[in-house]
C-alpha cells in the first residue's frame, strides 16, 4: 500500500510526550481535532490512563504483540519503539487499535494507532519520551473488542557516563 | 633484577613449563628451552587476535586489578573473569614468579615489573604478527577488536591518525569500534574510508532514524577452500558511556535478534563453516549474547580489559575469549574448519614480553617518525611518584586519586569524581611522571573539568546509576566502566543490592551527606559539551607544584560483609573486609 493512502486510511493519534514524526505534535496540539480522544492522553496515573482508553486495567498477555524497545534509552528524549502485531487483517478479523503506554510518564498513554483491514499489518515505529527508568507496554485490540498484551518491557534512563 | 630475551630462554628451559598459556596444545615448545612463541600449526585457518591497546605504540606497565567482583546475583561470583590475584592464577594453573603470572595477576606487582619488564608495544606486537604470517600465509587474519585509536597524547594530537598508520602496517584485516567514535562522525568516516586499511565493520550501529545499517555487518573471506564469516559488534553503549554528540545520526545497541539474522545469512545465504564475531561488547555481554543467538563458533572479546584467555569459555558451543589490553596479549585460535563446522582448534594467549621479543624495525622507525614532533612535549618531567600508581580496579586507582586530589586542590572543592574508565597505565615507585603519562590518564576529546554544585541527593544517586552499570544482575545492563573514583567521599557499598540500595552511609568529609545540602564537587569528561580547562593542564600543573606524590589514602569504599571471600578481591584488607 503506499503510504498516501495509508496515512488517509489510519487515523493518527498521538500525546505530546510523543516525538519522532513531524505528523504527531501537530496533531496532538490541535486541541480542536474531531475525535481527539483529550480525556485518554490527559489521564496521569496509568490505570486511569487505561481504564480512559480500552476500558479495563488488566488485559492478558500475548505472544502475537512484538514490543521492541532497547533495554537502555540512548536518549531519554526519543526512544524508538516499535509494535508488531502477529494477527489476521482480513475484513471480518483485524486489529483496530493498539495502544501504548508508559507507566509514570506524566501521561502514561504515549500514543494510540488506528487500523483497518486495508493496513494490511498493525506495525508502526516511532520516537517516545521518557524521563525515566520505566516500563513500557502495547495492548492491541481487535475490530471484536478482544484485548492482548505485550509482554512489558523495562527501558532504562541512565546519567551514563564512564564507560570502559 | 631485569631479565633480557637470554635471561628469558634460560630460565624458561629450566623451568620446564609447557609453553605459554597454552593448554589445548601440551605439546608446544619450550620445555625444551626453545623458544615459546614457537607453534606448530595446526588445521587450516587461524586467526590473529588484538584488542582495546589504547593507542599505546610503546610498551607500558600494566597491572591487573586487585579488584573485579563478581557477585552471585551476577552469577559471576568466581567465573572467570571475575578472578584475580590468586584465585586468577589458580583458576589457570599457572605459578606466581613466572611470566605467565605476572602477566595474569597483580600480586606483588612492582618487583615482578622489575624482573620481567614492560608488556605491549607495536613493533613488539609486529614481529610476532609478521613471524606468524611468514609461517602461516594467508591462512592467518589480523582482527582488532577496537579501542585502538584513543589513550595517548599522539592519538589525541594527530586526531587517531598515528594509530592508523600503525594499523596499516600491522595489515590488520578487520576493526570495530568504542572510543573511535569520540573523534565523531565525521572524522570516524573519514579515516575508515580514506586511511584505514582494514576493514571495519559493525551490525549493530544504524542510522537515526531510519535505522539503516551504517557499516557493512559482516565480510565473508575464503581461506584454503573454507568460508570464514567475520560478523562486526561495535560497542554498543557508545551513546551513553561517552556523549551522544559525537555520533548524533547513528544508534547503536547489542541488537541480539539482528545478530542471529546475520549469522543466519552468514550460513544459509554464504555457507559460512565457521562464524566468528569480533565483538566490543565486553566480556559478560559476550557471555548473555552467547546464549541467546545460536551458531557462533568464536567471540573474540574486548572492552571489559579481562584475562579470559588461557582457557576460551564456553557458552552454547561458543568460545568466547576476550584479549586484555594495552597490546598485554595476542591471542591466536589455529582452527580445523572442515564443510559446515569447526572441527577442532589449538588456542594460544601470547604475553607480548617486550624484553622478550625484539622490536619490528619498521614499526620501530614509523614510532619514532610520528612522535618525533612532539617528542620534547611528552618528554617533560612533571613529578616522582613513590608509590606504585595504577587505574584499573572496581574502585579508586592510585592513579585516579592523584587525580581526585589534584582537583579538589586546585578547584577548591570538598569534593571530587573522576571516570571509572579500565584504561591508563602503570607506573612504578620511584618513576618519574612526564606530561606523556598524564595524558596516558586523560586523553580524551572531551576532557573539561567543571565544578558542580551537588545536592546530597543527586550526588548519591550519580554513583547509584554508576554502580548499577557494573553491578547490574542483567549482563546486558553491564556497560563495562568501573565504579566512579571519588574523591573525599565515603560510603559503605553493597554491589549485590539493586539500584537506589547499593550505597549507605555516605559521607562527604567524614560527615553524613544531607539530601538536600549542597556540595561543590569537581569532575571531568561530562556527557554534554561544557566549558573548561582541560584536565591534564590541572594535573599537571597540580603534579609540578607537587614534585613529589604519593599516596597513603584510597577513598575506596567499606564493603558489606557478604563480599566476604569474593574471587574477584585479592586485598580484602583494603575495604574493610
Amino acid at each position: 500500500m503506499e503510504r498516501r493512502k495509508f496515512l488517509k486510511q489510519s487515523v493518527l493519534v498521538s500525546a505530546l510526550v510523543s516525538t519522532g514524526s513531524a505528523l504527531l505534535p501537530s496533531l496532538a496540539r490541535a486541541a480542536n481535532v474531531p475525535g481527539w480522544p483529550a480525556k485518554e492522553f490527559d489521564a496521569k496515573v496509568l490505570d486511569q490512563a487505561m481504564h480512559d482508553s480500552i476500558g479495563t486495567t488488566t488485559v492478558p498477555e500475548s505472544a502475537a504483540v512484538h514490543l521492541t524497545a532497547p533495554t537502555i534509552a540512548e536518549n531519554g528524549a526519543a526512544v524508538p519503539v516499535t509494535v508488531d502485531v502477529d494477527h489476521p487483517m482480513t475484513a471480518d478479523n483485524y486489529i483496530d487499535a493498539v495502544f501504548l503506554y508508559v507507566d509514570h510518564n506524566p501521561t502514561p498513554l504515549a500514543s494510540a494507532f488506528f487500523f483497518s483491514p486495508e493496513n494490511g499489518r498493525a506495525y508502526f515505529q516511532q520516537r517516545i519520551k521518557m524521563a525515566k527508568t520505566d516500563m513500557v507496554r502495547a495492548v492491541a485490540r481487535t475490530n471484536k473488542g478482544e484485548l492482548m498484551g505485550s509482554k512489558p518491557q523495562e527501558v532504562k534512563v541512565t546519567i551514563g557516563g564512564c564507560g570502559g | 633484577m631485569n631479565l633480557s630475551r637470554r635471561d628469558f630462554m634460560a630460565i624458561l628451559g629450566v623451568a620446564g613449563a609447557s609453553g605459554f598459556l597454552a593448554p589445548g596444545a601440551v605439546a608446544a615448545s619450550w620445555g625444551s628451552g626453545k623458544d615459546p612463541y614457537e607453534i606448530q600449526p595446526y588445521g587450516n585457518v587461524t586467526l590473529l587476535h588484538i584488542t582495546d591497546t589504547h593507542a599505546q605504540l610503546l610498551p607500558v606497565w600494566w597491572r591487573e586489578p586487585g579488584t573485579n567482583i563478581g557477585t552471585h546475583q551476577q552469577h559471576e561470583w568466581g567465573v572467570t573473569p571475575h578472578i584475580v590475584g590468586k584465585w586468577k592464577l589458580d583458576y589457570y594453573g599457572i605459578k606466581a614468579d613466572t611470566p605467565e603470572g605476572y602477566a595474569l595477576s597483580c600480586l606483588d606487582f612492582d618487583a615482578m615489573a622489575h624482573k620481567y619488564g614492560k608488556i605491549g608495544g607495536y613493533a613488539h606486537i609486529a614481529t610476532l604478527v609478521k613471524r606468524y604470517r611468514e609461517q602461516l600465509g594467508s591462512r592467518a587474519i589480523l582482527l582488532d577488536g577496537g579501542d585502538a585509536w584513543q589513550g595517548s597524547a599522539t592519538s589525541l594530537w594527530t586526531k587517531a591518525e598515528d594509530m592508523v598508520g600503525a594499523q596499516n602496517l600491522l595489515k590488520e584485516d578487520y576493526f570495530v569500534g568504542h572510543w573511535e567514535f569520540t573523534y565523531g562522525a565525521d572524522r570516524v568516516e573519514y579515516l575508515l574510508k580514506h586511511k584505514l586499511q582494514a576493514k571495519f565493520l559493525s551490525q549493530n550501529v544504524f542510522t537515526i532514524p531510519w535505522d539503516e545499517p551504517v557499516f557493512d555487518p559482516y565480510d565473508i573471506r575464503e581461506i584454503n577452500g573454507r568460508k570464514v564469516a567475520i560478523i562486526g559488534q561495535s560497542f554498543p553503549f557508545t551513546p551513553i558511556a561517552n556523549p551522544a554528540y559525537f555520533i548524533p545520526k547513528w544508534s547503536f545497541g547489542i541488537h541480539p535478534q539482528h545478530m542471529q539474522k546475520m549469522v543466519d545469512e552468514c550460513r544459509e545465504k554464504h555457507h559460512a563453516d565457521v562464524v566468528v564475531v569480533l565483538s566490543h561488547n565486553g566480556a559478560d555481554v559476550d557471555k548473555k549474547m552467547a546464549s541467546q543467538v545460536n551458531g557462533i563458533d568464536i567471540i573474540l572479546g574486548g572492552h571489559t580489559h579481562e584475562i579470559m584467555g588461557p582457557k576460551p569459555v564456553m557458552v552454547n558451543k561458543t568460545l568466547i575469549i576476550n584479549t586484555s589490553t594495552n597490546g598485554k596479549f595476542l591471542a591466536r585460535f589455529d582452527l580445523d574448519v572442515g564443510k559446515g563446522r569447526l572441527k577442532g582448534f589449538r588456542f594460544y594467549y601470547l604475553p607480548i614480553l617486550s624484553n622478550m621479543i625484539p622490536a619490528d624495525p619498521e614499526m620501530s622507525a614509523y614510532i619514532e617518525k610520528v612522535r618525533a614532533p612532539y617528542a620534547e612535549k611528552l618528554a617533560e618531567p612533571l613529578a616522582v611518584t613513590e608509590s606504585l600508581l595504577y587505574r584499573r580496579d572496581n574502585f579508586n586507582g592510585t592513579f585516579d586519586q592523584l587525580i581526585c586530589n589534584a582537583l579538589r586542590e586546585e578547584l577548591d572543592c570538598e569534593a571530587a569524581f573522576s571516570p571509572g574508565f579500565r584504561w591508563g597505565y602503570t607506573k612504578l615507585p620511584g618513576e618519574t611522571i612526564t606530561m606523556e603519562d598524564v595524558m596516558g590518564q586523560t586523553a580524551i576529546t572531551y576532557p573539561e573539568v567543571t565544578v558542580t554544585e551537588y545536592t546530597g541527593a543527586e550526588l548519591k544517586n550519580v554513583m547509584e546509576q554508576v554502580a548499577d552499570n557494573l553491578f547490574n544482575p542483567d549482563p546486558y545492563y553491564i556497560q563495562g566502566g568501573d565504579m566512579i573514583r571519588v574523591g573525599n567521599i565515603q560510603y559503605t557499598f553493597n554491589p549485590a543490592e539493586t539500584i537506589n540500595k547499593r550505597i549507605t552511609d555516605l559521607r562527604v568529609g567524614g560527615k553524613m551527606v544531607h539530601p538536600s545540602k549542597k556540595y561543590k564537587v569537581a569532575g571531568w569528561a561530562a556527557m554534554q559539551k561544557v566549558e573548561g580547562t582541560p584536565v591534564w593542564d590541572i594535573f599537571s600543573k597540580w603534579l609540578k607544584d607537587k614534585k613529589t606524590v604519593r599516596v597513603d589514602h584510597r577513598d575506596n569504599p567499606v564493603l558489606t560483609k557478604n563480599m566476604k571471600g569474593n574471587p574477584g578481591i585479592a586485598y580484602p584488607q583494603e575495604y574493610d573486609l
